[in-house]
């Protein structure tokens, strides 16, 4: 053990995750890539609280972490049978094509 | 442990980026895959190790499963992008993600102090035993909310994904695709 992994680098990684998870929502239009991206974005927000706990000595962030996992897990579950709903529905999955509101 | 720590980064947001920009969804998910394995490595470096556990075994296993079913399932096609429109929301869409990342170091870079506030005595047990005493104990109503929340899900998905108009339709559907 060479040290410990200073808290600003953890945060650092975890700023690049989100903001890769949020350019992925912003320029891809395949649902499930949008969705992947959201993935990411949660991931990011997980390792941010791993490393805050880490740094003040404390469990509460990696049972944060338990239920945020938790929540993705039916978050997935729901999303991609809406996804697969859509695609019997309109035979796509790009969310350009799926313009039912627009006017 | 620093180098590692640079290691699975460098894996970890090499392959993120990969998802976000390949062009076929089962590559992406595939790197999805990678990524949540190295962040599940910097987890361990962390020292927490059930949370590395359970990234592996709930996101790289099971979550990515699901994904890779229903990409296969819809049998998509490439993902084809043309047009002016989508290049111009793309260059927004990098614009936006290069201003958020500056903004997000400039707050990092105030370097806050934290501390340590209590040197507890739960560090001298195993990392999963002190997660599930906690769990057990003083989170333990947040918990059965997460098995009610789990139940609920499931109800869901099996209510969205049956289609409308009850059995029949659902069983016509399911004979429809080949």
């Amino acid at each position: 053990m060479s040290g410990v992994i200073p808290l600003s680098w953890s945060l650092a990684l975890s700023a690049t995750l989100f903001v890769i998870g949020v350019v992925g929502v912003l320029v891809r239009r395949n649902a499930l890539v949008i969705f992947m991206s959201i993935e990411l974005m949660l991931n990011a927000a997980n390792l941010a609280f791993v490393a805050f706990g880490r740094s003040l000595q404390s469990l509460d962030g990696q049972i944060f972490v338990f239920f945020v996992m938790t929540v993705a897990a039916a978050e997935v579950a729901v999303g991609l049978a809406i996804i697969v709903n859509l695609f019997r529905l309109r035979e796509t999955v790009f969310v350009d094509e799926v313009n039912l509101l627009k006017g | 442990m620093i180098f590692l720590f640079a290691g699975f980064a460098a894996l970890l947001v090499a392959s993120s980026l990969l998802v976000v920009l390949h062009r076929n969804p089962v590559t992406s998910a595939l790197f999805l895959v990678l990524a949540f394995c190295s962040l599940g490595g910097i987890y361990l470096l962390l020292q927490a190790e059930f949370v590395a556990l359970v990234q592996v075994i709930v996101y790289a296993g099971a979550i990515m499963v699901l994904f890779l079913f229903v990409i296969m399932y819809l049998n998509l096609r490439q993902d084809v992008e043309r047009g002016v429109q989508t290049a111009i929301r793309r260059g927004l869409g990098w614009l936006v993600g290069a201003v958020l990342l500056a903004e997000a170091f400039a707050l990092i870079a105030k370097r806050w102090q934290v501390g340590p506030v209590s040197g507890g005595p739960e560090m001298l047990e195993g990392n999963t035993q002190a997660i599930g005493r906690a769990l057990y104990t003083r989170y333990l109503f947040p918990f059965e909310i997460t098995s009610l929340l789990l139940l609920v899900a499931m109800i869901g998905v099996i209510v969205i994904a049956k289609g409308r108009g009850g059995t029949a339709a659902a069983d016509d559907s399911a004979e429809e695709k080949p």
